[in-house]
């Protein structure tokens, strides 16, 4: 029962990462690279009727966290207080840059909606990096000092950073140049995943300009895995033994590295959807890769004393993860419901939808 | 310890009363919005299709509100009251996962094809997605409070040695006592705001002398179901609400009504009066006799036990402020009342839309029923303290173990700025959008 949670977790947060990911990284695109407002108004078209129902898996995730695994719910969330709390505040900048944008016809409140909405979703890519990149490097579980936990063994308390911003200290912090590492991938990968939704969704003037930046940054891309991987073992002294044990896990980094070589065809790409389809796949493959890396850990201790958590240690009861099955399964068919008649309304290109008029 | 306690329940109590500004409006509004699409699809008198598009944009924009603010409201279980989360997640977190899976996609799905949708989707069509919204924020309500029933009267758990709540009957979170007169209050008074609203906003029109015809529907309108609605949080739902504190949580029935002293021969109800903690007692009070015992139990002599009764340590926490919450509650609702009781007799008359003063007081009473309603919800918070699981796990022992108080207060300080922010920036654009008005325009 726990490890059919532990699946429906990891694909609720899978298909989150890919669907508010091209909201992030249409925000990316519309902070660097739209200029005209025909340019701004296509990728706000082409995420407006969409962006609140993918964030709603983020809470919906953060509901069933809360629900199948509450002890990981409570010692993750207070332990990473600060940057979640700062995740909310960027989350709320976001959706009322997007949302208040229309309200007034002038060019200085405009712009500054259009600030607002493009670089809370940079840095909410950078920080949804980070955060992953905290997940596997494992934090101090019981805040150990010289040997003696100061809290019970499965709560700690992160700081933004250390002075040292070393993800082997004895303190660790939010940010250290592993985290940071995981969180600028965030951003490239995010980055190409919305500029392969514009391409996919408007018929916008810059798509053939996306195209190269697609291109281009699909080698900046390439060479972080690549020095990710490199250094990977610091954080974890044997990376890749349950890819070893099990082969058939192998599967998830075939799929992050067909979506990562698919993209470099991005520029004879004759349907619009192909580059989106790619980078979805290594969104997939990248997330499922690095979970299965600790799994079945799913915060791991940093420390000899306190063991890791793991999504056994910090199940609910029998009783109720069951009972939920049935009131899951039939909520699963109604979103599919929603989302099948939500993408055909919508389907197509959306330059024209007049999202944001009042 | 004491501070951290402190600026943890200062968060939650700041986000939660702000947040609930916007859902109280959406939840009735919604109903309003598809009333006012169902009138234009059964009349085709295209008045009633402007009514509904015109108060669609308060909704946007007040529903997106909603939404921002409402998100940092379950984040705060884990990151603030993470030992609560830890030992209740099991059960609290059936009925928090339930409301993100079943209403939050239903509402998010189909409220962009209600916003934007109308040309696309027709009239009929659009009117249901309209009702789908309507019925998304109002399971999002009910799964809300089947969790706060859950705190106030604890059903279908056990508990095991290490302290953890565990289910052990998923039917009994929804048929527990508590949650029916619960639910039904809140939807009641959530109505009323949103009936405040349509009428206030339709007095501003009539009395600045604009947008007749909108002005007379939306105070026509506004006044019959604020009556309705007022009626229904009293009797029978406010009625059934109380009658559940008396049985459940007597010492917090006490505090409410500020009854220090249980008294024989039948209880007072008192209407004005300061409670004064040090001396057990109310000053300059104004009382009833026999009511209280006659609203409670239907005899005039029954006894209603006083605050005298309990131990201290079962007390509520903050006594004045939860008897100045219901009070303040209940005094609000019976003007709402009186005050839609009288607008009635003069629509019925057809004297209304000319009886200025009434016009005024509608006007002004717009915040009112966002007050009875905080109030409503402090009564019910206020009321469950020193407990965050009634009788079962008290609030200091819920608290986040690792977060210290300074973390807390930064964080407070945070929202406390954003969302002076985001209110002045809804009441400018709500301000806009009302003075701008609704449109004569014809459909295509």
């Amino acid at each position: 029962m726990e490890l059919f949670w532990y699946i429906v977790l990891m694909t609720m947060l899978a298909i989150y990462v890919i669907l508010d990911g091209y909201d992030f990284g249409a925000g990316i695109i519309h902070l660097f690279f739209a200029k005209t407002e025909k340019d701004k108004k296509a990728i706000t078209n082409a995420i407006g009727p969409f962006w609140d129902a993918n964030e709603v898996w983020l809470i919906a995730a953060g509901g069933v966290l809360f629900f199948a695994f509450p002890t990981l719910y409570a010692s993750s969330f207070s332990g990473f207080y600060l940057p979640l709390i700062m995740i909310l505040w960027l989350l709320i900048f976001r959706a009322i840059g997007l949302e208040l944008r229309g309200q007034i016809q002038n060019k200085m409140w405009e712009s500054i909606w259009d600030k607002a909405f493009g670089i809370s979703s940079f840095l909410l890519a950078l920080f949804f990096g980070v955060a992953l990149g905290n997940v596997v490097r494992g934090v101090n579980l019981g805040n150990v000092v010289e040997g003696v936990s100061t809290h019970e063994a499965h709560y700690f308390f992160l700081p933004l950073w250390n002075p040292t911003f070393s993800p082997q200290a004895e303190q660790l912090g939010i940010l250290d140049w592993f985290t940071v590492l995981l969180g600028i991938i965030g951003v490239v990968a995010l980055t190409i995943h919305g500029a392969n939704w514009i391409i996919f969704k408007t018929n916008s003037d810059i798509n053939e300009k996306l195209k190269k930046v697609v291109f281009n940054l699909n080698f900046v891309l390439l060479g972080l895995v690549i020095i990710s991987l490199l250094v990977w073992h610091i954080i974890e002294p044997k990376p890749f033994h349950n890819f070893l044990d099990k082969p058939w896990l192998f599967i998830f980094p075939i799929i992050t590295f067909t979506g990562l070589f698919g993209l470099f065809k991005v520029r004879s790409f004759q349907q619009h959807g192909k580059g989106f389809l790619f980078s979805s796949l290594f969104l997939l493959g990248g997330l499922t890769s690095t979970v299965a890396s600790i799994f079945p850990k799913v915060l791991p201790s940093t420390n000899n004393i306190n063991p890791d958590l793991t999504l056994y240690n910090v199940a609910a009861d029998e009783y109720g993860l069951s009972i939920g099955v049935y009131w899951f399964a039939i909520a699963v068919v109604l979103v599919a419901v929603y989302m099948v008649i939500q993408y055909r309304v919508f389907k197509g290109k959306m330059d024209d939808v007049g999202y944001g008029e009042h | 310890m004491e501070d951290m306690l402190f600026y943890d329940r200062m968060q939650f109590a700041f986000t939660i009363t702000f947040h609930y500004l916007f859902p109280q409006l959406t939840m009735g509004l919604s109903l309003l919005i598809v009333y006012f699409k169902w009138k234009f699809l059964r009349t085709k008198i295209e008045k009633y299709n402007n009514a509904a598009k015109f108060w669609m944009k308060i909704f946007a924009l007040n529903f997106a509100m909603g939404v921002v603010t409402g998100i940092p409201m379950e984040f705060q279980f884990g990151t603030n009251w993470a030992k609560f989360s830890e030992l209740t997640g099991g059960i609290i977190g059936q009925t928090l996962a339930m409301e993100g899976m079943f209403s939050f996609f239903l509402e998010s799905s189909f409220l962009g094809l209600f916003l934007f949708g109308e040309k696309l989707l027709g009239h009929k069509l659009h009117f249901l997605t309209g009702f789908l919204v309507f019925l998304g924020s109002w399971a999002s309500g009910y799964l809300i409070i089947a969790t706060h029933s859950w705190m106030q009267y604890p059903v279908g758990y056990e508990i095991l040695e290490n302290g953890k709540f565990v289910l052990n009957n998923f039917g009994a979170l929804f048929s527990n006592p508590w949650l029916l007169p619960s639910y039904l209050h809140n939807q009641a008074a959530s109505l009323v705001t949103s009936s405040f609203v349509v009428a206030g906003i339709g007095a501003f029109y009539l009395l600045n002398n604009k947008h007749h015809e909108f002005g007379k529907l939306f105070i026509k309108t506004g006044v019959i179901f604020g009556l309705i609605s007022s009626l229904l949080v009293a009797f029978p739902t406010g009625d059934l609400a109380a009658k559940n504190v008396v049985k459940h949580q007597p010492a917090t029935f006490a505090a409410m009504e500020g009854i220090f002293e249980t008294e024989t021969g039948g209880s007072e109800i008192v209407l004005i009066g300061q409670p004064n903690m040090l001396e057990k007692k109310l000053d300059n009070k104004i009382a009833v006799p026999n009511i209280l015992s006659f609203l409670t139990y239907q005899d005039w002599n029954a006894e209603i036990k006083g605050l005298n009764e309990f131990d201290e340590s079962v007390h509520p926490t903050n006594v004045p402020g939860l008897y100045y919450a219901y009070h303040i509650m209940v005094g609000l609702g019976t003007i709402f009342i009186g005050l839609m009781l009288l607008a009635a007799v003069q629509l019925f008359r057809r004297k209304l839309y000319k009886t200025k003063w009434i016009l005024w007081v509608l006007m002004f009473m717009l915040p009112f029923p966002y007050i009875a309603n905080t109030t409503g919800w402090y009564t019910a918070e206020l009321g469950r303290q020193p407990w965050l699981v009634y009788n079962l796990l008290r609030t200091s022992e819920g608290a986040s173990p690792t977060v210290s108080s300074g973390n807390t207060l930064f964080t407070l300080l945070g929202f406390i700025g954003l969302y002076l922010l985001l209110g002045m920036l809804f009441l400018m654009l709500a301000g806009k959008i009302i003075n701008k008005g609704p449109e004569l325009e014809k459909h295509e």
